[in-house]
C-alpha cells in the first residue's frame, strides 16, 4: 500500500525519492504518527514533500490511496463553462456534439467529459499522464493539479486572432517551476557581471604580500572590497495569444533566472509592446506598468530580455488601434524603438524554431527593429543571447 | 519539566501538524526545513522548541556572504603569521589558530542542541549543497589538525528559508519539510489569546477584523504579519484605542496607528482606496 503511494505521488508529478519514502517508513516505525490518521498524514507530508506548489497534489494522492477517494486529476470546479464546451469541440465529433446539446446541462457536460478524459488516458499513455502532448490538449503534462491546466485552446485557434474577447487569468509563470532548469542556469550564469561593492573585508593576498615586503617583512594587511553582481536584468514577457504553446518552456526560463540573478525584474505584455504592461497575470487589468515609467525605472545598463514568438497580424504592429485586446493611440513598432533607444543591451529571444521565423511576416519587422538580435529559445539560443548582453 | 516532545508552549502556539514535523525531525535527527510567509513564526519555532525540551539554542543567521565553512570551522592564518612575527609560543600548535564555528559548537553540546541555521536562502547556491555530508553523518574533518569532529548527540536541526532562492534536490531529500501557512481566525485568536492575554476580548475581535481586511487588499507588496499584528496590538493597547474606532463607518478609512501594519506608502495608498471604495476584495 505505501508503495502504491509512492508510486502514486512520482506519477502525480511530485518529486519523491527512495530516500524520503525510506524517511518516512523510518519514522513511522518511530511511532511518531501514532494512531492517528491526521499525525499520519502530517507525517507523509512533512517527509515526502519539500514543496509547498507539490501539497495541494500530494493531497489529491494522499486522498484516493488512504481513503478510497477521488482519483487524483479529477476535474473539479471553477473551470468556466464556456471553457468547457470549447474543450467539448476538440473531443467530440459533431454528431456526439449535437447530442451533448441535448443534454444541456453543465453536469451533464462535465459527466460526458470526464467519461471522455479517463477513456482517451487509458488508451493513451497508461493511466499516469493525460491525454495527448503537443497543444491538442487544454491539459499539460500533469493534469492532477487544476493549475495543471494549460491555457485553454480557445483564443488561439488560428494564430492571428482577430479579436481576443476573453479576459482569461493567466497562471503566473513563477507558480510553477520544472526541473531540468540546470543547463539554462548554466548560461545565465554568463550574465554575471561582477564588481566590488560594500565595504572593504576580503583579504587582498596579491597586495598583502607586496605591502609586506615592501614593509620589510613586517605583516602589513590590505583589504578589499567583496565582489558582487551587479548586473540588472528586466525580462518582458508575452502571455497568452500564439504563445500558448510556449508557456512551458519561457516557464523554465523564468524560473532559472530566478535562483540566477539577483536585481531581476519582469513584467508580461500580450502580443506586442504598448504603453503598459503588467507584472502579476491575476490582476493584470488592475494593476499596470505605464511602459513609460518601465524606460525611466530601468537605465540604461539595464539589460532587457523579451521573450515571445513575435507572432501577430501586421497591423498589430504597424498601426494604431491594431492591438487585439483594447485601442493603442500608437501603434506597437514605435513602442518597440522606443524599448531598443531606451535599452541599448537589449535581446529578443523567440521560443519559435528559427528556421520558421521567415514564414510569419511579424517576426521579420520585430526582428528588424531590434537589429537582428532574436534568438530561438534554446541553450545555444540562450548563449547567443547572453553575448549579445555582454 | 521537560519531556522529549514538543509540545508547542504558552507563547508559541503551534498546529498539530507542526508538532507532528518538528517532533519527526528531532526524533530521527534528521533536519526540519521550515518555509512560510515572513512574520509567520519561523525563526521562533527554533527557539521555543529549545526553550520547552530544555536544550540549548545554538543560532546561525545566513548572510549573502556565508560560506559552508564558516560554520564549521576557520584556521585563522593571519593570526599565526602574526604570532610568529611577535615570537609567541603559541604558534606551535595550530589547534589555537582553529576557529570553531556554529555546527561545530552545537555539535559538542551536551545535552544535544537545537541548531538554527536562519534564512538559509540568502546564502549563495553551492551553500546548501556544501553542507549536505556534514549534515547528514553530523561529522566533519578538520584538515589542519588532521581529525574528524563526530556529534556527541545528534542535534535537532531546524532551517529556515524564505524562498529567494531554490534548494537544491539533493539537500531537500534529506530534510523534513513544513509550510507554515498564515493562520487562521481561530489560530490568530489563540496567538493573540498566548502573547496578549490582558487585551479587552473587543478590541482584538475589531482589530482581527480590520487586519484581515487590509490583508486583503489586493496587490499589496508586503501584506501585514502575525508578528506585525500582535506590534499593532500592543500599540492600540498603549494608546488606549477605544475597539468603536475600530468598527462600522470607521472600516472605510485607515485604521489608526496603521504604519505599524503597512510599511511603504504604496501599499498605504493602495489600502486607503480599496478601504474607501469599500471593497478589499
Amino acid at each position: 500500500m505505501f508503495l502504491d503511494f509512492f508510486q502514486g505521488l512520482r506519477a502525480a508529478g511530485v518529486p519523491v525519492t527512495i530516500t524520503e519514502h525510506l524517511a518516512w517508513l523510518e519514522a513511522l516505525r518511530a511511532g511518531l504518527a501514532g494512531l492517528d490518521p491526521e499525525r499520519f498524514y502530517y507525517l507523509a507530508r512533512a517527509a515526502l514533500v519539500k514543496d509547498e506548489r507539490y501539497i495541494d497534489r500530494f493531497d489529491r494522492v494522499f486522498g484516493h490511496v488512504f481513503r478510497g477517494l477521488d482519483a487524483p486529476g479529477e476535474l473539479t470546479a471553477d473551470i468556466p463553462e464556456a471553457w468547457l464546451r470549447r474543450l467539448a469541440e476538440r473531443l467530440f465529433d459533431p454528431n456526439e456534439l449535437e447530442r451533448l446539446k441535448a443534454l444541456g446541462s453543465l453536469d451533464e457536460l462535465l459527466e460526458a467529459l470526464r467519461q471522455r478524459l479517463a477513456e482517451q488516458q487509458e488508451r493513451h499513455e497508461g493511466g499516469s499522464r493525460w491525454i495527448g502532448t503537443g497543444g491538442t490538449s487544454p491539459f499539460g503534462a500533469y493534469g492532477a493539479n487544476p493549475f495543471g491546466i494549460r491555457m485553454g485552446q480557445h483564443a488561439s485557434r488560428h494564430r492571428r486572432a482577430a479579436k481576443v474577447w476573453d479576459q482569461r487569468e493567466f497562471r503566473d509563470f513563477a507558480d510553477d517551476v520544472e526541473l531540468g532548469t540546470r543547463q539554462l542556469k548554466v548560461a545565465l550564469r554568463g550574465l554575471r557581471k561582477l564588481a566590488r561593492r560594500g565595504h572593504e573585508d576580503e583579504l587582498d593576498l596579491p597586495t598583502t604580500i607586496r605591502a609586506t615586503a615592501r614593509n620589510a617583512g613586517w605583516l602589513d594587511l590590505q583589504w578589499q572590497r567583496t565582489r558582487e553582481n551587479v548586473l540588472r536584468v528586466l525580462l518582458v514577457l508575452d502571455v497568452g495569444g500564439s504563445m500558448d504553446d510556449h508557456v512551458r518552456r519561457v516557464e523554465e526560463l523564468f524560473s532559472a533566472a530566478r535562483s540566477e540573478l539577483k536585481h531581476l525584474d519582469h513584467v508580461y505584455f500580450h502580443n506586442c509592446l504598448y504603453e503598459r504592461v503588467w507584472k502579476d497575470n491575476h490582476r493584470r487589468h488592475e494593476l499596470v506598468t505605464p511602459t513609460e515609467e518601465l524606460f525611466r525605472h530601468h537605465d540604461r545598463e539595464t539589460r532587457v530580455v523579451f521573450v515571445g514568438d513575435a507572432s501577430m497580424g501586421p497591423f498589430e504592429l504597424t498601426h494604431a488601434g491594431g492591438s487585439v485586446e483594447h485601442w493603442n493611440e500608437q501603434p506597437g513598432v514605435s513602442w518597440l524603438r522606443r524599448a531598443v533607444a531606451a535599452w541599448p543591451h537589449t535581446v529578443w529571444i523567440n521560443p519559435i524554431p528559427e528556421d520558421h521565423w521567415t514564414w510569419t511576416p511579424s517576426i521579420g519587422m520585430v526582428r528588424g527593429v531590434f537589429e537582428g538580435r532574436m534568438v530561438p529559445l534554446t541553450l545555444s539560443g540562450v548563449e547567443r543571447a547572453i553575448d549579445l548582453l555582454t | 519539566m521537560h519531556t522529549d516532545r514538543f509540545q508547542g508552549t504558552s507563547t508559541y502556539v503551534a498546529t498539530e501538524d507542526l508538532l507532528v514535523a518538528v517532533n519527526a525531525a528531532i526524533t530521527l535527527g534528521r533536519p526540519l526545513l521550515v518555509k512560510g510567509e515572513p512574520g509567520t513564526g519561523k525563526t521562533v519555532l527554533a527557539h521555543e522548541v529549545a526553550r520547552s525540551l530544555g536544550r540549548p539554542l545554538v543560532e546561525w543567521h545566513v548572510k549573502s556572504t556565508t560560506k559552508a565553512q564558516h560554520g564549521l570551522y576557520e584556521y585563522d592564518a593571519v593570526a599565526r603569521l602574526r604570532d610568529s612575527q611577535l615570537g609567541s609560543d603559541r604558534v606551535h600548535d595550530i589547534r589555537n589558530y582553529i576557529v570553531r564555528g556554529r555546527l561545530w559548537e552545537a555539535f559538542e553540546s551536551t545535552p544535544p542542541a537545537i541548531l538554527l541555521i536562519d534564512e538559509i536562502d540568502k546564502a549563495d547556491l553551492e551553500f546548501p549543497n556544501d553542507l549536505l555530508l556534514e549534515l547528514d553523518r553530523m561529522e566533519f574533518h578538520v584538515y589542519e589538525t588532521r581529525e574528524t569532529v563526530k556529534a556527541l548527540h545528534r542535534p535537532g536541526v531546524i532551517i529556515t528559508s524564505n524562498d529567494e532562492k531554490e534548494l537544491p534536490d539533493a539537500f531537500l531529500r534529506r530534510c523534513f519539510f513544513h509550510y507554515i501557512r498564515f493562520p487562521d481566525r481561530a489560530t490568530l485568536e489563540r496567538i493573540v489569546d498566548a502573547h496578549l492575554p490582558d487585551l479587552k476580548a473587543t478590541l482584538v475581535e475589531q482589530a482581527l477584523d480590520v487586519f484581515q481586511a487590509l490583508r486583503d487588499v489586493p496587490g499589496l507588496k508586503k501584506k501585514p504579519s502575525t508578528s506585525e499584528l500582535l506590534d499593532w496590538l500592543r500599540l492600540l493597547a498603549a494608546e488606549g484605542v477605544a475597539p468603536d474606532r475600530l468598527a462600522g463607518e470607521a472600516r472605510r478609512d485607515l485604521p489608526p496607528l496603521v504604519g505599524a501594519l503597512l510599511k511603504n506608502e504604496q501599499d498605504t495608498f493602495l489600502a486607503h482606496q480599496a478601504l474607501r471604495r469599500g471593497r478589499t476584495r
